[in-house]
């Protein structure tokens, strides 16, 4: 009797994450993390009124960052998102018989400098394991990771939202980070339900991941999301990740329950398969409610492996575990212990300094992080928190604040408004990304300074700036004479329609007369109406008091 | 030796790569092989010979393995192996082996291995491998392999265009009382069921 026949063992760990990784739904391009109520508001306010009753949620997070490498963690094959199936394969990712592990030194460092980078303790030495499990898309039957001793422990993540009622208040929030591992990928599975058979490809198997442990400090989806987003940012940043949670580079799965704050935790469910932002924030405010409902109805949370369904905004328990998983962890007997260097001087003699990692020199290469260059622009620019958290919250858009603030004399708190109102709604609507902006950073500067120096009015400028998107190279000088939009500054012309308008308007005028001075800004925008806009409003306003007074 | 012995060693691996490398850690601190080592110069030997299979011969290693049996009265009593153990195990496994045949294998298999409960070790650092004083190779980040999947392909019984194609999902093995019926006529494994068990 074949094994194959009676006996296959019953794994169901990771099933539909591996369904839905293969069939990546992209269905929303998010640019803001947004949840439709905010749950940590309402929690906050019930444990203030009812304190300490209410449940509220406990989330933790574990984090599958794909390295940004050319070659695998352990073999020299291509790390490539679309390839054709199998082509990125080597003998050793296949399993073959008599290949060994060889450790590719950019998967270390990016390690390393991910830990770094997140405050971690970065162990002098680290040991590789083997995790045992049964499943086609990982042919070896272990995947080899970091049980025992991983890379980095002890690290803190700050991330921070707005909040408060406006949404425009930053709240600074801290969750630490407990390990980041080193493990391999496991490759993909297609299954084939019409012919009852599942399709493999192992361009995935081996590609090196780092598995960030983020202990349970965060209680709902918000902060979840914004953990996630601020920890995408430093990853891309660091380029040791490019963070593209569509593509599976960055994959997170929620350990949730609920408790009520001083007890113990209660029992958790863990959610995967949450392949956006803005579905890990609905999943796990989902979950949290759903916990919630089961307490108050007097039944008990069952610790189990639940997805969320997009469609439905509901998390469903997936097949269940059955019984405890052993995954029989071994130490892997082909890689002796991984050696991270202090500096250059505490290398052992004989050891090559090309084959060694050390952790002064990644330190030294560590770029400018997202919360330095949060607080950079808003001391640098005087523009508000929230501005820098919008500005770094699209790529490239910092870059492009600060090549058009360089270039203009507008003072940069005006700019910003023209950044992240004028163009990024623009990019919004059309969904287009900062790169792909048809108006460059020379070009809108070169209308914010005619703006600036009194060449055309604001209301001018933002037509300027529409018929810019559509009109190809034209400088805004050239838009501006084309549509003839010129500040009109000619005091006649400006005199006869200001009377005109003060004619037409005689109950307004009584009620500036009586002391509403407001009523005098319905005035001046009929003046700019008669001129398109162009009028010159300080002489408007000029001529207006004094026609009113 | 049968294989389920074999299998025995494959489970505790990390115990006896433990001890084994305890051993070794011995051998450099002693400069010397001690009666009681000798005992498991086949397992260090295995393992040695990974090690030093390109060298000349090696001091610390003799020539010639030598064997001597462990009297029952130093080993610890016989354990027993309950039910709910073996289920676990042909789980792990995905290889049956309830009949009587099949347990008094397992037994044996431990039995062996409780030899490795004579080694002292106190006082010695445990070792995971051999190794592990050497240092990591760490190659670049450079593509130097891959694009063989025809030849990968090859070596599959079952293909679809460039995939491979496996059963759907994993099967669930039969309730314990389900199987015991379909062992009844089956007799005790064979090598084959070992040959794909994940290492």
């Amino acid at each position: 009797m074949a094994a194959s026949t009676g006996a296959a063992i019953e794994l169901v760990k990771n099933i539909n994450r591996r369904i839905l990784t293969l069939f990546p739904k992209t269905l929303f391009v998010f640019r803001h993390i947004s949840t439709r109520s905010s749950q940590c508001q309402s929690q906050a306010q019930m444990r203030t009124k009812s304190a300490p009753q209410q449940l509220v949620g406990v989330v933790g997070l574990e984090i599958h960052a794909q390295i940004n490498s050319n070659s695998k963690l352990f073999s020299g094959s291509a790390v490539s998102f679309a390839a054709p199936p199998n082509s990125q394969v080597s003998f050793f990712d296949a399993s073959l018989p008599g290949t060994l592990p060889v450790l590719n030194r950019r998967c270390v460092e990016a390690a390393v400098m991910t830990g770094l980078a997140l405050n971690c303790t970065i162990n002098r030495k680290s040991f590789f394991d083997r995790k045992h499990y049964f499943y086609a898309d990982l042919p070896a039957g272990y995947q080899i990771t970091q049980q025992r001793q991983p890379i980095a422990v002890d690290g803190i993540l700050n991330y921070s939202f707005l909040g408060g009622k406006k949404r425009s208040q930053v709240v600074r929030k801290t969750v630490s980070i407990k390990q980041i591992q080193l493990e391999q990928d496991s490759g993909k599975s297609l299954h084939d339900e019409v012919h009852s058979q599942t399709l493999i490809d192992l361009n995935r198997a081996g590609v090196g991941l780092m598995e960030l442990v983020m202990e349970p400090d965060m209680s709902c989806g918000e902060e979840a999301a914004a953990a996630v987003r601020e920890l995408q940012l430093i990853l891309q940043a660091l380029g040791t990740c490019q963070g593209n949670m569509s593509e599976g580079q960055l994959r997170v799965d929620a350990n949730v329950s609920v408790h009520r704050p001083g007890e113990p935790l209660g029992i958790r469910t863990e959610v995967k398969n949450i392949n956006s932002m803005r579905y890990l924030a609905r999943a796990i405010d989902f979950e949290i409610q759903r916990q919630i409902g089961v307490l108050q109805r007097g039944g008990l949370v069952l610790n189990e492996t639940r997805t969320y369904d997009s469609k439905s905004g509901e998390t469903i328990p997936m097949r269940d575990k059955e019984g405890l998983q052993d995954y029989r962890f071994m130490p892997e007997p082909n890689l002796p212990p991984l050696v991270v260097y202090e500096d250059t001087s505490s290398l052992p003699d004989g050891v090559d300094s090309s084959q060694a990692v050390v952790m002064q020199s990644l330190k030294e290469k560590l770029p400018e992080l997202p919360g330095v260059k949060r607080d950079r622009l808003v001391q640098m620019y005087d523009i508000l928190p929230e501005h820098s958290f919008t500005l770094m919250s699209e790529d490239g858009l910092v870059e492009y604040f600060e090549t058009v603030s360089k270039a203009t004399k507008m003072e940069p708190r005006r700019v910003i408004g023209w950044v992240t109102q004028e163009l990024l709604g623009q990019l919004n609507q059309k969904d287009m990304s900062v790169s792909q902006s048809p108006v460059s950073p020379p070009a809108l500067a070169e209308l914010l300074e005619l703006l600036q120096t009194g060449h055309i009015s604001s209301s001018a400028a933002k037509q300027v700036f529409q018929k810019m998107w559509t009109s190809g190279d034209k400088s805004a000088a050239q838009i501006v004479k084309d549509l003839d939009l010129g500040m009109v500054k000619d005091t006649a012309r400006l005199h006869s329609i200001c009377q005109k308008v003060v004619d037409a308007h005689p109950n307004e005028v009584q009620a500036i007369r009586n002391g509403n001075k407001k009523v005098l800004n319905k005035l001046m925008g009929q003046v700019q109406r008669e001129t398109k806009g162009k009028a010159d409003p300080v002489l408007v306003r000029a001529i207006l008091e004094e026609k009113t007074s | 030796m049968s294989m389920l012995s074999n299998t025995a060693a494959t489970l505790c691996r990390g115990l006896s790569l433990k001890t084994v490398g305890s051993l070794l850690n011995e051998l450099k601190s002693n400069g010397l092989i001690t009666r009681r080592n000798v005992r498991f110069s086949q397992i260090r030997v295995n393992c040695i010979n990974r090690q030093f299979c390109s060298s000349t011969h090696n001091l610390k290693v003799p020539k010639a393995p030598t064997w001597e049996p462990v009297p029952e009265e130093h080993l610890p009593p016989p354990k027993q192996i309950p039910a709910d153990l073996v289920d676990k195990l042909e789980r792990l496994a995905l290889v049956e082996f309830r009949t009587k045949q099949g347990l008094d294998c397992l037994e044996e298999a431990i039995r062996f291995a409780d030899q490795l409960h004579v080694v002292d070790t106190n006082g010695i650092e445990p070792m995971d491998s051999v190794l592990e004083d050497r240092a990591l190779y760490l190659r670049e980040d450079t593509v130097t392999d891959g694009y063989c999947a025809d030849k990968l392909l090859q070596l599959s019984k079952n293909t679809l265009e460039e995939y491979f194609v496996a059963p759907p999902g994993n099967i669930p093995l039969p309730k314990r009382e389900e199987r015991s019926d379909l062992l009844k006529n089956s007799s005790c494994i064979t090598p084959s069921h070992f040959t794909e068990n994940g290492n």
